[in-house]
């Protein structure tokens, strides 16, 4: 169990040092992406104009004031409180992500599944678990938002973060094939049984 | 009692802030209490995350979480008050809206088909406004909910049989907080409706889902099924955030209501950690704000 402190944008043999319950800290450019975002570049064929590779991407869509552009609000919108969403919705856009796009690490909540784990183990890339609904707190990590793309489907537009000592972030999917989700469901489903027997049921 | 509109449609905007910002006494102890019970260090470093959430989003006047949900407003009118019933939908109506532009707040609402976002926090029969009565003299109160995403997307339905008797409501709750995991945020409160009609059951698993920690099911059955129930989704070991640990739910709540002979319905729907309520109080005294 280490700790990283990551610049991004990171290539693929820092990715692979990681290992489930590492955790890491992220500072430089950080990418908000979200279900309509994925929707319009994966099945609606657009693009964005923003370089992804070897970058992290959050599952966000923010809180955001409209304000006039400024050096403290380069895209014309203040961060009022910037959180994480269950992660799992999004599972079909990992692979594409990466494939297309060179995403290296994902940030969510509540993990994903098993097309996820295979294409982090492929392509070199992780999950990093941050805590749901702990939006205050991770709003104080976020210095501005720099730049904005496809923001007609505002909130969830691509938002490009500035972001300094984004963390501690728990790796909870690795390149290594393994997933904390995976053997924690696992565990408790193993329970199942007792916890039944417990409460009398036949 | 006549009701100032004006008075409503401003509360109906300020609860909606103050239910983002500020969780009840309860939720925060209730936090507190498995923080200081879990023995699992990762579980325990989550919780104290949690904690440290409230207090930046108290010191900093922010939103607990980015996720401002479906906004919720369960309006109870109790006897001797006399209100435009139409109007007060509308009222609060547009406070809701005042709050989204006005804070302004992240509209999470969009149409179900289209998936155009109106910017209002605000659509088609949203924001749910559910009315009932009490025998309150002379008070009218508003409980506002804005319900996150990711403990809703965790609700089910089960149309169980009579054969299948009360074993078939514990396995399928036990099954519903293995199936959500970490996708509802825990430490959840596990809303559990039983009985009514399938509609009736769903609405009963979101009251019981709402109601503050601590308080019981009037029915003594369902009482004792939320204190069995309560136990049990804690040995499961989900733990908070689905990453292993004891604090899997603050409690499992139960509503209960008289049913068909040949049905046996159960739902559940759950409520994240963050689990944001504010009440506007209105008697003939004036209005107040709390939980």
């Amino acid at each position: 169990m280490a700790h990283y402190e990551f610049d991004t944008p990171v290539d693929e043999t820092a990715i692979r040092t990681l290992r489930v319950n590492d955790t890491v800290t992220l500072k430089g450019t950080l990418y908000g992406i979200r279900d309509a975002t994925q929707i319009h570049m994966f099945d609606r064929g657009r693009r964005t104009r923003f370089d992804l590779a070897g970058h992290a991407v959050i599952h966000t869509a923010p809180n955001v004031k409209k304000v006039e552009p400024s050096s403290a609000h380069p895209a014309g919108y203040a961060p009022i409180c910037v959180g994480t969403t269950t992660s799992a919705r999004m599972e079909r856009f990992t692979r594409p992500l990466m494939r297309e796009y060179g995403v290296r690490m994902i940030i969510g909540k509540g993990g994903m599944l098993a097309g996820s784990l295979a294409a982090f183990a492929e392509l070199g890339g992780v999950y990093l678990a941050i805590v749901g609904g702990a939006a205050a707190l991770e709003t104080t990590w976020i210095e501005r938002i720099e730049d904005v793309d496809l923001d007609d489907l505002n909130p969830e537009s691509l938002w490009r973060f500035r972001i300094s000592g984004f963390g501690p972030l728990l790796v909870a999917m690795d390149s290594h094939g393994a997933s904390l989700y995976t053997e924690l469901q696992k565990a408790a489903a193993g329970r199942r049984a007792a916890v039944l027997a417990s409460l009398g049921v036949k | 009692m006549d009701v100032d509109l004006k008075q409503v449609e401003e509360a109906a905007k300020e609860l909606y802030i103050r239910a983002l910002k500020m969780l009840p006494p309860d939720i925060k102890s209730g936090i507190a209490a498995l923080a200081r019970a879990e023995t699992d260090a990762t579980a325990k470093a989550i919780l104290g995350t949690m904690i440290k959430n409230i207090s930046v989003a108290e010191d900093q006047s922010n939103l607990l979480c980015q996720d401002t949900g479906i906004p919720i407003y369960n309006v109870s009118i109790g006897r001797d008050v006399s209100v435009d019933g139409y109007a007060l939908k509308q009222a609060i109506r547009t406070g809701c809206e005042r709050a989204t532009r006005e804070h302004p707040l992240r509209s999470s609402v969009v149409h179900p088909v289209t998936r155009a976002n109106e910017h209002t926090s605000c659509g088609r029969g949203v924001p749910v406004i559910n009315i009932d009565f009490s025998d309150l003299n002379q008070t009218l109160a508003i409980e506002m909910i804005p319900k996150g995403s990711g403990s809703e997307n965790s609700s089910w339905l089960k149309m169980a049989i009579p054969a299948e008797g009360v074993d078939a409501i514990k396995t399928f709750v036990v099954d519903c907080v293995l199936e959500s995991g970490g996708k509802s945020c825990p430490p959840t409160i596990v809303g559990v409706g039983v009985g009514g009609t399938a509609d009736l059951c769903v609405h009963l698993a979101k009251l019981a889902a709402t109601r503050p920690l601590g308080s019981r099911c009037a029915d003594p059955e369902g009482a004792q099924l939320e204190q069995a129930l309560s136990a049990a989704v804690n040995r499961l070991g989900v733990g908070p955030q689905g990453l292993g640990g004891d604090a899997t739910a603050f409690a499992v709540h139960v509503e209960t209501a008289a049913t068909h002979i040949t049905m046996n319905p159960v739902a559940v729907n759950m409520q994240c950690h963050s689990a944001r309520r504010a009440r506007a109080t209105f008697t003939p005294g004036g209005m107040e704000y709390g939980y």
